[in-house]
């Protein structure tokens, strides 16, 4: 477990690891957000590009391997799990077998997100809107109106920081942890992200915020102050 | 030529036109009608000057002196193809005057991505009998379903200035789309213009359809030009790329002549020179700027004012390269080596108007090593010994492309579709399997996983054959035309509050999120100020003062040739050829000599020396900056596994360096040059590296599996342009062979890594090394030692770097609060 940095939120130790998902040691629960599964197909109908239909098998991987090494209880897939409703029946067979393999040895919960407000049929695991474990709610979005003392664990916003260093600027996906709100960033291998000082993630944090790059070793930590906003759409 | 053969091939009525203009007919004017004539195919080289435009359209203009201006056409007879659209419009203006002059009845109009939308209709339906266009238009030509009536009645294809594109992607794109113009126009006879170059019979090659008899026309050589170096207040810089220092010479030469073509070799030099020579001119004289990033407008009214001799000098890169001739420049300079003798040669050929008067051209060396290479050049330009670089390996994302459009214009057999392209010349050794493997990436994305069926891009046709599926997948093919992906750019614009004003050009993203608002910049010859980033353009405001920067651009700097660096070698190793030397560049070799040794020319001098705590090795390759940065990454993984712990290197067009702990023995060295470097070092290099995943953002849009990004166009968040980088992850995970993973190993390998050159190198010196051992810098060092500040970092690094900068911000987050770690 080298490859993760441990940080205390609401009193809690969170492990946020280098692929991108978080562990809560302490409830054995590992959680990951905007699994877009299917995103690369979808644009065959959509926009009539043909691409590489691997990226979900390539997810679906990297959670087998994350829940071969932490040996989680429960599972959160934190919304956006499919990048379309009908992404689930395109799924490949043998991938569509692994999600089940994984749905079996877990307690796998499928979040409500944007992109699938509906969990996917005949892959297992249950379906809910949010779930609240001891001080923290997991949701897909932010909600709007929460001034509880507790935190949420969200995810939608894909967040991406960039930073500047010797000349040169590095755009990497991050967590983004705010007083009462941890944006997770996304998993799936084809989403794209979104930068933090965009106005939509802005507004979820406060100054203090941090945020941890994934960087390709490791995760870097900095102050959301160091964090640049885009020059321009990346390429 | 006597005027009774004269008389025998041009009708009378041009001979008269001719005469009324005093011009007289070349030979090789006549060689070309003749040939032509005769149904042959033919390459004309000529120097500029020499009447090279109007021999190509000579054999068109006769044929069509005496067309029937009513008959109803329902395609072109000419065909007029140039790599710039500036000299197609130039070039269409200049053939007005014969035809107007003598009456004849020709239409002749151009089509390029200027040409608008009624124009382009009309084009369609009524074309012209000469059409003047760019590779890219052609290749939207083809993709219609009208292309096999357009161009059925073609009788002549003129390429122009066939020697730049002849082996870049773009000639590659070029020639596939005239292999099926001479399927569809068996009658059409291939007539490329080119400059002199070092093997025509390669050039030609990219003319050479069906069983057409090809000829080589070579006319009459220019008077020799008349070449020199200058040395400004007789000193040469140790190192430096820019020659800043040599701007009071510059701005001395351009008072004491008419018009002066001051040359560059990079955009950011082309900036700093022009701005250095603004600051100095006291005189007033008009002094112009020209570069491939500046708006088009800009370039324009340059060009045009040149074209009408109201500048006194223009700073230009290979922007100028090629164009319209003018003919009252009287001075060529050109600021840096000129890297090779055939671009020396071509850019003096730019002042080159009249054929029997030489050119003058003075040559600025920026530092020492190039004050070699300058002389190397002017030696190589007088003996005609040209570059020879090897041919461009077939892209095969290039050829994905042009089948695209052969199946937009109607259905497509695979079988002919392959027996056409390997007409082609780069594309003649393609196997069948690779073009199948091609093949099935237009029609389906080519994978394993047999993910799209559904939604194949070519749908079988009754006739068995393959035609594009839909309009979607036709429109998206004639957005995406073309071979040529910049690094993302945006344009600068001077604006201050709510309005934008007028766009000044280009820059590189990257440039750009390094600036601040209130930092200043050099850029279209003005200094500006940065006031932020608005609808995608770098608003800014004109500045005062300032220290400014410059922007930088990633492509373009070409490294010297193998032919100059041989002859650079032979200086260096014969002391007869440095007497002609300036003295203190004489000087430095002999301190070289005295300390150490010259390189000799079949060898390969590397020079061991501590300094500082650390072991240094200078390698005198004389391979080019491309390679020697490949040599660079390569050796010094090497050296990590030989245990000499290597810290890192710098290289230049001339030299490599590396720092380490230890040095080595000869024994380690001459494993450590190994020929083996090129073999798994090289693949694991390229994969870990960033090379690959440059080339295959590139491959991937040439090849149309993502969208190119139109600047200006930029769409809202949502249609953000996916992610090239993400894609390539995820398909050398599941799928390393695909074709389009191919295609990237050998873009990378040839554009970014000059992996061929590297290789010729390293079995030229096997057992040819001399290593010396010192106990100090030796002169012939000194330059590349002085750039050390300046290593490339790539992703490699990138850890390293976020960790350097997080530990900075801590630091200034807590200095002051003593005992307190950050908090988490």
């Amino acid at each position: 477990m080298t490859r993760t940095i441990t940080v205390e939120w609401h009193g809690l130790a969170l492990q946020l690891d280098l692929d991108g998902a978080l562990y809560w040691a302490e409830e054995r629960l590992l959680v990951a957000a905007d699994l877009h599964l299917e995103k690369g197909t979808s644009y065959a109908s959509t926009a009539g590009r043909l691409l590489p239909p691997y990226d979900s098998a390539q997810t679906v991987e990297r959670l087998e391997r994350l829940i071969e090494a932490y040996r989680p209880l429960r599972v959160i897939a934190l919304g956006d799990s499919f990048h379309d409703r009908r992404g689930a029946m395109r799924l490949d067979g043998e991938v569509a077998e692994r999600i089940r393999v994984l749905t079996d040895r877990v307690d796998w919960i499928w979040i409500h997100g944007n992109h699938d407000p509906k969990p996917p049929k005949q892959l297992g695991g249950r379906g809910a809107v949010e779930i609240a474990i001891g001080p923290l709610v997991f949701r897909h979005d932010a909600h709007e109106d929460r001034h509880a003392e507790g935190g949420e664990v969200i995810g939608h916003y894909h967040p991406v920081a960039s930073v500047s260093t010797r000349g040169r600027s590095f755009r990497r996906r991050c967590f983004a942890i705010g007083r009462h709100r941890l944006l997770l960033p996304a998993f799936g291998a084809y989403a794209g992200g979104l930068n933090v000082r965009e106005s939509a993630i802005q507004r979820l944090l406060d100054a203090k915020a941090q945020v941890a790059l994934l960087g390709r070793d490791r995760l870097h930590l900095f102050p959301i102050a160091a964090a640049l906003p885009d020059a321009s759409l990346p390429i | 030529m006597d005027q009774i053969a004269v008389a025998d091939t041009l009708p009378p009525r041009f001979t008269a036109w001719f005469q009324s203009r005093g011009w007289h007919v070349h030979d090789h004017q006549v060689a070309v009608l003749r040939a032509v004539q005769a149904g042959h195919s033919a390459l004309l080289i000529a120097p500029t000057g020499g009447g090279k435009t109007l021999a190509g359209f000579l054999p068109s203009l006769v044929e069509l002196a005496d067309a029937d201006p009513k008959a109803k056409r329902t395609g072109i007879h000419t065909l007029y193809i140039s790599p710039l659209k500036a000299l197609t419009v130039d070039v269409a203006r200049n053939l007005e005057t014969p035809i107007a002059e003598m009456g004849l009845p020709i239409e002749a109009e151009t089509r390029t991505g200027d040409t608008p939308q009624n124009r382009r209709q009309r084009q369609r339906k009524h074309p012209p009998h000469i059409l003047l266009t760019t590779p890219e238009s052609l290749a939207l030509l083809l993709s219609y379903t009208e292309a096999p009536d357009y161009f059925a009645s073609l009788k002549t294809v003129i390429i122009d200035e066939l020697h730049a594109i002849a082996d870049t992607k773009r000639g590659q794109l070029l020639t596939l789309g005239l292999a099926r113009i001479a399927r569809l126009a068996p009658e059409c006879r291939f007539l490329g213009l080119s400059a002199t170059v070092a093997a025509p019979e390669r050039v030609a090659q990219h003319l050479n359809y069906g069983a057409r008899p090809l000829d080589i026309i070579r006319g009459r050589d220019g008077a020799q030009p008349e070449m020199g170096i200058l040395i400004p207040e007789a000193r040469v810089p140790w190192s430096g790329r820019m020659a800043l220092h040599s701007v009071p010479a510059l701005y001395e030469e351009i008072k004491k002549h008419k018009t002066t073509l001051v040359f560059v070799n990079t955009r950011a030099q082309a900036e700093l020179v022009f701005h250095g020579l603004w600051k100095m001119n006291d005189d007033n004289l008009a002094i112009g700027l020209h570069h491939g990033s500046l708006a088009v407008e800009q370039r324009r009214k340059i060009e045009a004012a040149m074209a009408r001799g109201a500048l006194r000098a223009v700073v230009a890169t290979s922007s100028l390269d090629l164009g319209i001739d003018w003919g009252d420049i009287d001075l060529v300079i050109q600021v840096g080596a000129p890297k090779g003798a055939s671009r020396l040669l071509q850019r003096i050929g730019r002042a080159n108007h009249r054929l029997d008067e030489p050119s003058r051209a003075l040559l600025v060396p920026a530092n020492r090593f190039e004050v070699l290479e300058c002389k190397a050049a002017i030696e190589a330009a007088l003996a005609k010994d040209l570059d020879e670089y090897p041919p461009r390996p077939y892209c095969l994302d290039v050829l994905a492309q042009h089948i695209l459009c052969l199946a937009c214009a109607g259905s497509i057999d695979p079988d002919q579709v392959y027996l056409e392209v390997t007409t082609a010349a780069p594309y003649a050794s393609l196997p069948r399997e690779e073009f199948d493997r091609v093949f099935a990436f237009v029609r389906d994305g080519g994978y394993a996983l047999k993910a799209y069926d559904r939604w194949k891009r070519l749908r079988k046709m009754p006739d068995g054959g393959w035609r594009a599926a839909n309009m979607t997948v036709v429109r998206q093919y004639r957005m995406n035309v073309g071979t040529i992906v910049e690094a993302p750019m945006l344009k600068v614009r001077l604006g201050r509050g709510g309005a934008f004003g007028q766009t000044l050009g280009e820059v590189e993203e990257w440039f750009v999120q390094g600036l601040l608002p209130g930092d200043t910049f050099q850029f279209a010859g003005r200094l500006l100020r940065f006031e932020g980033i608005r609808e995608m353009s770098v608003i800014c405001s004109p500045a005062k003062s300032g220290e400014p920067k410059v922007p930088v651009y990633g492509g373009g700097r070409l490294p010297l040739t193998t032919g100059l660096a041989d002859r650079v070698r032979a200086i260096l190793e014969d002391r007869s050829q440095q007497r002609d030397l300036p003295d203190d560049v004489q000087e430095w070799l002999r301190l070289q000599r005295w300390r150490s040794v010259l390189p000799q020319r079949s060898r390969l001098l590397i020079e061991s020396f501590p300094r500082g705590n650390k072991e240094f090795l200078v390698a005198y390759c004389f391979e080019g900056r491309i390679a020697h940065q490949t040599l660079g990454m390569l050796l010094t993984r090497r050296m990590e596994r030989a245990g000499l712990k290597p810290l890192g290197f710098v290289a230049t067009d001339y030299v490599i360096a590396t720092w380490a702990l230890f040095a080595p023995t000869q024994d380690q060295i001459e494993r450590l040059f190994g020929e083996d470097m090129l073999g798994d070092d090289l693949e694991e290099w390229l994969d870990d590296s960033s090379m690959l995943r440059r080339s295959f953002r590139n491959v991937a849009v040439v090849a149309g599996l993502i969208e190119r990004r139109h600047p200006g166009e930029e769409k809202s968040r949502k249609q953000i342009t996916f992610n090239a980088d993400l894609i390539y992850d995820v398909l050398r995970k599941h799928e390393p062979d695909h074709i389009l993973l191919r295609a990237t190993r050998q873009d990378a390998a040839w554009n970014l890594a000059d992996v061929q050159r590297l290789g010729d190198f390293l079995k030229r010196i096997q057992g040819r090394i001399d290593l010396r051992r010192l106990d100090r810098v030796t002169p012939l060092a000194v330059p590349v030692l002085i750039t050390l500040g300046s290593t490339e970092v790539g992703n490699e690094a990138m850890d390293a770097l976020l960790e350097e900068a997080a530990a900075d911000l801590i630091e200034e987050a807590t200095s002051g609060e003593p005992g307190q770690e950050a908090m988490l």
